[in-house]
C-alpha cells in the first residue's frame, strides 16, 4: 500500500473518529453526572443536523449567501437549539426519574429517540427522503498521489479538535467544570458544598447535546446529505465508543471513538471478504474488548459494570 | 343495559338507512383493488408516482359509463423494507374484499411478499421490481409482472458498455436481493463480453460512509464503477467518489433512474449512465395518452419512471375483473392466460411464470440535469464524452 493510499485511509478514519468521539463524549458526560444512559442522544444529533439544514434554507430564502456567515449561523442555531433540547430532556424526563431504577431512564430516552426520529420523518417537509446538505466550506482539493487532500476535511478536523480541547479546558480549568467533576464524584458531598445539583445536570446535558449537534452538522457537511435515520447508528456507535473507552471518562470516550473508526476502516480494507461486514467486525472487536476489560480501556477510579 | 341496547338499535337503523341510501345512489357493485409501493423513505418518489398512476387507472375506469363495477383503491406503504412489505401484503391479502393488487417497486420487498400472496390466494401484478426470482424463483400462480427483469437489463448494459470500449469495472452493490442480483447478472454478462471486474464490494442498504470502499477502489483504478442499488446510497456513492478525487465513469441500474437521484447528486449527476426495462413514458405506445391524463388530474408528484407500468398493471387488473367478475380465483386464472393484451406499455404476454415476455431495455445518460435517452444525447453524437473516453 503506497503512502497516498494509506494517508487517505487515515483521513477517512479520522473524520469518522472525530464524529464518533463527539457523540461518545456526550454519553460519557451524562453518565458521569447522573449515572444514566441517554439513548435519545443519537437522535438529538439528527435533530441538530436538521436544525442546521433548516437554518441554511431559511438564510437562503432571505438571500444571505455569504458562506462564512452561513456556517456560523448554521452551527450556532443547531448547537444552541440542541443545548436547549438537552436541558429540557434532563429537566423533564431524566431528573424526575432520578430515584427510579436506571432501566426506566434508559427506556424513556429510547422512546424519546423514536419520537424525535419519527417526528422529523413525518413533520419535516418530505422528511422521509434523504436531504441534500449544502457544502458550506471551501471544497478545494489537492490530489497527492492517491490521497485527495480536501480543505473542508481539514477545517472540520481542526474545528472538532478545538471543540474537544474546549471541553477539556471547560471540565478541568473552570469553576463549572469543577462543579461537574464534583457532582460526578459524589453527589451528596457536592450538594453540601453548595453546588446547585440540578443546574449542573442541566448544563451538562446542554453541553453534551450541543456536542451532538456539532457532530450532526459535521456529518452533514462531510457527506453533503442528511436523513432522519443518521442518529440510530451514530448513537449506537457513540455509545459503544464511550463503553470501550470507559463510561464516565472523557478521554476514554475520545479514544473509543477513534478506535471504533479505525476498526471500521481496517474491517473494510484488510478483511478479504465483502466490506459489508465491516460493522460486524468492528462491533465484534468491541465485544472482545468488553470481555477483556469490562470497565473500559480507561476506567474510572470507582468503576461500574455496564 | 336497555339504554345500550336501544343505542345499538338506533345505530343499526341509521347504518341500514345510510346503506340503503348509498345503494340506491350507486347502482354498480363496489369492488376493491389494491396498490402497494414505497410511499415513504428514500425511494418514495417512485412509489408515490406509481400510486398516483394506479389511482389514475381506477379513476378513469370509474368515470367510464361502460364499466360494470365501481372500483375502490386500497393503498398501503411498504417503505421499501421487506418487513413492512410483508405486513402490508398480509393486511391486503387478508382483506377478502380486495380482488387483486398492483404491488411493489422494490425487489427486496417483492421477493419477500410472494409467499404471502400465494398463501392467501391474492392475484398480484408487480409493477416495478426487477429481480428475476420474483416470477422465476417460484411456481406461484398468483404472481405476475408487467415490467422486464434485471437479466435483460444487465445483458444490455454489459454489451453496451463493453461496446463503448470500457474494459475494467469495480462493482458496488447493496446486499439485498436487488443488489446481489444485479451484481450476479452484470458480472456474468460483462465477463462474457470481454470486460474485467477488478473488485466487488457488498454494502448495506442504509450505509452512510463509503470512503473506505471507494479508497480501495481508487487503488484498483477501474475505468467504470458499476453501482447495483437504489437512489439514496447511489447519491452517497457518487458524492463520496468526488470527495476522494475518484475520476471513473459511474454506471447505475434501474434503481437510480429517478429525478431524486439528479436532485441529490446535483452537479455530479452529469454523465451518469443507467439502464431500465421498458421505454421512457413518452416513447411508449400509450405514453402520450397517459401523460395527458396524468397531468389533467394534477397530482402533486410526478409519475416517475415506473408510473406507466403501475398504470398498465392496474388497468390489466381492472380489465380482467371486468371480464371475470370480482372473484380472486377467476381473476388469477385469467391473468395467467394473458396473451397479447394491449396496454400503454405495449403488448403484455405472460409466460408460465407470469412474467411479461416483451423485454424492452432503454439506455439513459444524465445530460443537463435530465435523464436523456442515450440515442438522443450529445454523448452518443460525440458532442460530449463520458469519463475516460
Amino acid at each position: 500500500m503506497d503512502l497516498g493510499l494509506f494517508s487517505q485511509y487515515v483521513m477517512n478514519g479520522l473524520m469518522l473518529g472525530m464524529m464518533y468521539a463527539l457523540v461518545a463524549v456526550g454519553f460519557t458526560l451524562f453518565f458521569g453526572v447522573l449515572d444514566v444512559i441517554n439513548f435519545s442522544h443519537g437522535d438529538v444529533l439528527m435533530v441538530g443536523s436538521f436544525t442546521g439544514l433548516a437554518t441554511y434554507l431559511g438564510l437562503d430564502a432571505l438571500g444571505v449567501v455569504w458562506p462564512a456567515f452561513q456556517v456560523t449561523a448554521v452551527l450556532a442555531a443547531a448547537t444552541l437549539a440542541m443545548a436547549l433540547l438537552g436541558a429540557v430532556i434532563a429537566r423533564y424526563l431524566v431528573l424526575p426519574l432520578k430515584s427510579a431504577p436506571a432501566l426506566n431512564t434508559l427506556l424513556i430516552t429510547l422512546m424519546l429517540g423514536t419520537v424525535l426520529r419519527e417526528g422529523i420523518r413525518m413533520f419535516y417537509p418530505e422528511g422521509a427522503n434523504p436531504k441534500p446538505f449544502p457544502a458550506l466550506l471551501p471544497t478545494d482539493a489537492y490530489p497527492l498521489g492517491n490521497f485527495n487532500l480536501r480543505i473542508d476535511n481539514l477545517l472540520m478536523l481542526s474545528a472538532g479538535l478545538v471543540v474537544i480541547v474546549g471541553v477539556h479546558l471547560l471540565i478541568n480549568r473552570t469553576k463549572l467544570g469543577l462543579a461537574i467533576r464534583a457532582v460526578a464524584q459524589d453527589e451528596e458531598t457536592a450538594k453540601t458544598m453548595g453546588i446547585n445539583f440540578n443546574l449542573v445536570v442541566l448544563v451538562t446535558f446542554a453541553i453534551g447535546s450541543a456536542l451532538a449537534a456539532f457532530a450532526g452538522i459535521m456529518n452533514g457537511l462531510y457527506y453533503n446529505e442528511t436523513n432522519f435515520g443518521i442518529g440510530l447508528l451514530l448513537g449506537v456507535i457513540g455509545f459503544s465508543s464511550a463503553i470501550i473507552g470507559g463510561l464516565g471518562n472523557i478521554y476514554g470516550a475520545i479514544i473509543g471513538g477513534f478506535l471504533f473508526a479505525a476498526l471500521q476502516t481496517v474491517g473494510a480494507v484488510a478483511l478479504p471478504f465483502a466490506s459489508a461486514y465491516k460493522d460486524v467486525f468492528a462491533f465484534g472487536v468491541v465485544i472482545l474488548i468488553m470481555a477483556w476489560r469490562p470497565t473500559g480501556l480507561i476506567s474510572e477510579k470507582v468503576s461500574e459494570r455496564v | 343495559m336497555t339504554t345500550t341496547r336501544k343505542a345499538q338499535l338506533v345505530v343499526f337503523a341509521a347504518a341500514l338507512t345510510l346503506g340503503l341510501a348509498s345503494a340506491m345512489a350507486e347502482a354498480k357493485e363496489k369492488v376493491k383493488v389494491g396498490f402497494i409501493g414505497p410511499l415513504s423513505g428514500g425511494t418514495s418518489s417512485n412509489g408515490l408516482g406509481g400510486r398516483n398512476s394506479a389511482d389514475l387507472a381506477v379513476t378513469l375506469r370509474n368515470a367510464d359509463p361502460n364499466a360494470k363495477y365501481e372500483y375502490e383503491l386500497m393503498v398501503l406503504d411498504d417503505e421499501c423494507k421487506p418487513d413492512k412489505g410483508v405486513q402490508a401484503a398480509t393486511k391486503m391479502a387478508a382483506d377478502k374484499d380486495v380482488v387483486a393488487a398492483a404491488t411493489h417497486y422494490c425487489s427486496a420487498v417483492a421477493i419477500a411478499t410472494v409467499d404471502v400472496y400465494n398463501r392467501f390466494g391474492l392475484p398480484v401484478v408487480v409493477w416495478g421490481a426487477v429481480l428475476p426470482d420474483i416470477t422465476y424463483g417460484n411456481d406461484y400462480k398468483e404472481v405476475h409482472r408487467v415490467n422486464g427483469t434485471m437479466i435483460n437489463q444487465n445483458e444490455t448494459a454489459a454489451k453496451f458498455m463493453t461496446g463503448l470500449g470500457y474494459k475494467t469495472w469495480a462493482v458496488i452493490h447493496d446486499t439485498t436481493d436487488y443488489g446481489k442480483g444485479h451484481n450476479k447478472y452484470f458480472s456474468q454478462f460483462v465477463t462474457e463480453n470481454g470486460g474485467k471486474i477488478l473488485g466487488t464490494f457488498g454494502v448495506t442498504a442504509d450505509q452512510q460512509d463509503f470512503t473506505a470502499e471507494l479508497t480501495k477502489i481508487k487503488s484498483l483504478k477501474p475505468e467504470v464503477i458499476y453501482f447495483g442499488g437504489l437512489t439514496p446510497i447511489g447519491v452517497r456513492v457518487r458524492a463520496q467518489m468526488e470527495k476522494l478525487g475518484l475520476d471513473a465513469q459511474f454506471e447505475g441500474t434501474s434503481g437510480i433512474v429517478s429525478d431524486t437521484f439528479i436532485e441529490g447528486a446535483a452537479g455530479l449527476a452529469e454523465g451518469v449512465v443507467a439502464f431500465r426495462e421498458g421505454a421512457p413514458t413518452e416513447k411508449l405506445p400509450g405514453g402520450k395518452y397517459f401523460t395527458e391524463q396524468y397531468s389533467k388530474k394534477g397530482y402533486a408528484e410526478p409519475a416517475e419512471a415506473y408510473g406507466a407500468f403501475a398504470f398498465a398493471a392496474m388497468n390489466l387488473i381492472l380489465d380482467t375483473i371486468e371480464a371475470q367478475g370480482p372473484n380472486r380465483k377467476k381473476v388469477r386464472a385469467a391473468l395467467n392466460g394473458v396473451q397479447g393484451h394491449d396496454s400503454i406499455v405495449g403488448e403484455i404476454s405472460f409466460d408460465d411464470h407470469g412474467q411479461n415476455t416483451v423485454a424492452l431495455i432503454t439506455k439513459y445518460v444524465i445530460q443537463d440535469g435530465k435523464w436523456t435517452l442515450w440515442e438522443d444525447s450529445e454523448y452518443a453524437s460525440g458532442m460530449r464524452k463520458l469519463k475516460g473516453q
